[in-house]
């Protein structure tokens, strides 16, 4: 399987604060890839230059072999999706936040992507208000999903959620994975959701790789373990 | 008195609430003090200022030149303001110069070749004032919400950002709300017309001698000018900051927090 994403020698600058610096490594398609680090590791950084949110001082990504910089990015981001830490749920109701993506969804899009974000039709008329975090989360989920991308960028999408709903959150992105070959990098720092979601694991510390592979080996476990100093959880 | 002269108890008289307020001020930990005092002051010092100005360009003879490079300077002066007032938006000033000096010439045009006042140097002045005093608070007000409005809803943005919108698309319900609350006050005031209050053109051509009618059609005139001005200038202001906020490929600016 070829790479989803390579970063060749990747740089990423704002505010006078290096995020990370040449960066080479690679994200595997066909896959489900974790990203972890501590807080301020960078990780965060590498998901938003998947699709294009931030653009790299230096060095060069490549999405599918393709160098993103030539691509149309509004054209990315449908075909790469991404979930936010905090789900930002927009004024109106859940059908208004799916129409706002998909403004010529039909009922029946709207009651699938619904049911694939383990929603039902009976949320299409509630608001953001009315929404406990992990609906609002799996609201955001759903609203990705309309656009049909082929891959989800999911940038901490548990960390304001409470265990149950967090699961169950893994669990759908699982299962999206698994039945409709949705490709998924997940961004954490959560050592127990690392070892859950895995196939492919990317550790950043300071803005470095410090490792990218298997995540059950030796070497995976013991990038980890000092993750766990940095204050990670 | 009553000629139209106040005299200096007149204005230590008029300064009486401006002191109330400063006392409330005080009183109640506001922290107005300081900027209703240099307000105050500073306009004090600009109008005896335009009052020298506007009696040398008054002179007998005076080529109109003048008046216009008055207005001209008005214009970059108002810009100027308008860039100071929401210095996070890169490239602000250029565009609001743009916006104010093509309004007053519109509006200064359709004035003077309607005839609604002769063009001399007693009319340019003023009523460029008007039109762009009354325009720099809508244009300030439009380019700050703006900014902070997409500061604020940030994740928002770029949730919208991130599902194929384009910058437009993305910013397009934060700029009307900018551009609704900057506009309100002047629709506001313009239905409270002759309701509530009796504009100064209006009130000034009648105690000059003028038929009350024939003043409210020049008041109606100038009015419709105003918020027409107010209105395109906020407009082009509002979707002006929209594009300088965003870069050409789509991604949010980072802003940086003003500190007042």
């Amino acid at each position: 399987m070829g790479d989803l994403f390579a970063f060749e020698r990747v740089t990423l600058d704002f505010n006078g604060v290096t995020a990370l610096q040449e960066v080479t490594a690679r994200l595997p398609g066909g896959g489900l890839s974790v990203v972890a680090g501590a807080s301020g590791s960078g990780k965060s950084s590498l998901l938003r230059l998947c699709n294009r949110l931030e653009v790299p001082s230096g060095g060069v990504v490549r999405f599918r072999a393709t160098d993103l910089s030539t691509l149309d990015p509004l054209q990315l981001r449908k075909r790469v999706g991404m979930v936010f830490q905090r789900p930002a749920v927009f004024p109106g109701t859940v059908r208004d936040n799916l129409l706002v993506a998909k403004g010529d969804a039909g009922d029946t899009e709207l009651a699938d992507v619904l049911e694939q974000a383990e929603l039902g039709t009976a949320f299409l008329s509630r608001t953001g208000d009315d929404l406990s975090g992990g609906e609002a989360q799996r609201v955001c989920l759903a609203r990705t999903l309309i656009c049909h991308p082929e891959v989800l960028l999911m940038d901490e999408p548990t960390s304001s959620l409470h265990r149950a709903a967090s699961l169950a959150l893994e669990k759908t992105v699982v299962s999206l994975h698994r039945d409709h070959g949705v490709d998924v990098v997940w961004v954490t720092h959560d050592l127990g959701q690392i070892e859950r979601l895995a196939e492919y694991l990317l550790v950043l510390s300071s803005g470095h790789p410090v490792y990218e592979g298997d995540p059950s080996t030796d070497e995976a476990r013991r990038s980890l373990a000092s993750l766990t100093g940095d204050g990670a959880t | 008195m009553g000629q139209g002269d106040v005299g200096a108890l007149g204005l230590v008289t008029s300064l009486l609430l401006v002191g109330v307020a400063i006392v409330v001020s005080l009183t109640q930990q506001l922290r107005l003090e300081k900027s209703l005092i240099w307000s105050t002051v500073r306009a004090f010092v600009q109008l005896i200022v335009m009052g020298f100005v506007l009696a040398w360009l008054l002179e007998p003879g005076r080529s109109l030149t003048y008046s216009w490079l008055w207005v001209a300077g008005m214009v970059v002066f108002a810009a100027w303001t308008v860039r100071g007032r929401a210095p996070e938006i890169p490239g602000l000033f250029s565009i609001a110069l743009v916006a104010l000096a093509v309004a007053t010439v519109v509006t200064l045009g359709v004035i003077f070749g309607l005839r609604v006042f002769p063009m001399e140097a007693r009319a340019i002045v003023p009523l460029g004032g008007m039109m762009i005093g009354n325009s720099l608070g809508g244009t300030v007000v439009a380019a700050r919400r703006v900014a902070d409005e997409l500061a604020d809803k940030r994740p928002e943005v770029e949730a919208r950002l991130a599902l194929g919108q384009s910058s437009r698309e993305a910013g397009r319900p934060y700029v009307r709300s900018a551009i609704r609350t900057a506009l309100t006050p002047r629709i506001e005031s313009t239905k409270a017309v002759g309701l509530v209050f009796l504009p100064g053109a209006m009130t000034g051509l009648i105690l000059a001698g003028v038929d009350p009618v024939d003043a409210v059609l020049v008041q109606a005139a100038i009015m419709y000018l105003i918020l027409g001005t107010v209105a395109t200038t906020s407009v082009v202001i509002g979707l002006g900051s929209l594009r300088l906020l965003f870069t050409p490929d789509h991604r949010l600016r980072r802003l940086a927090r003003r500190t007042d």
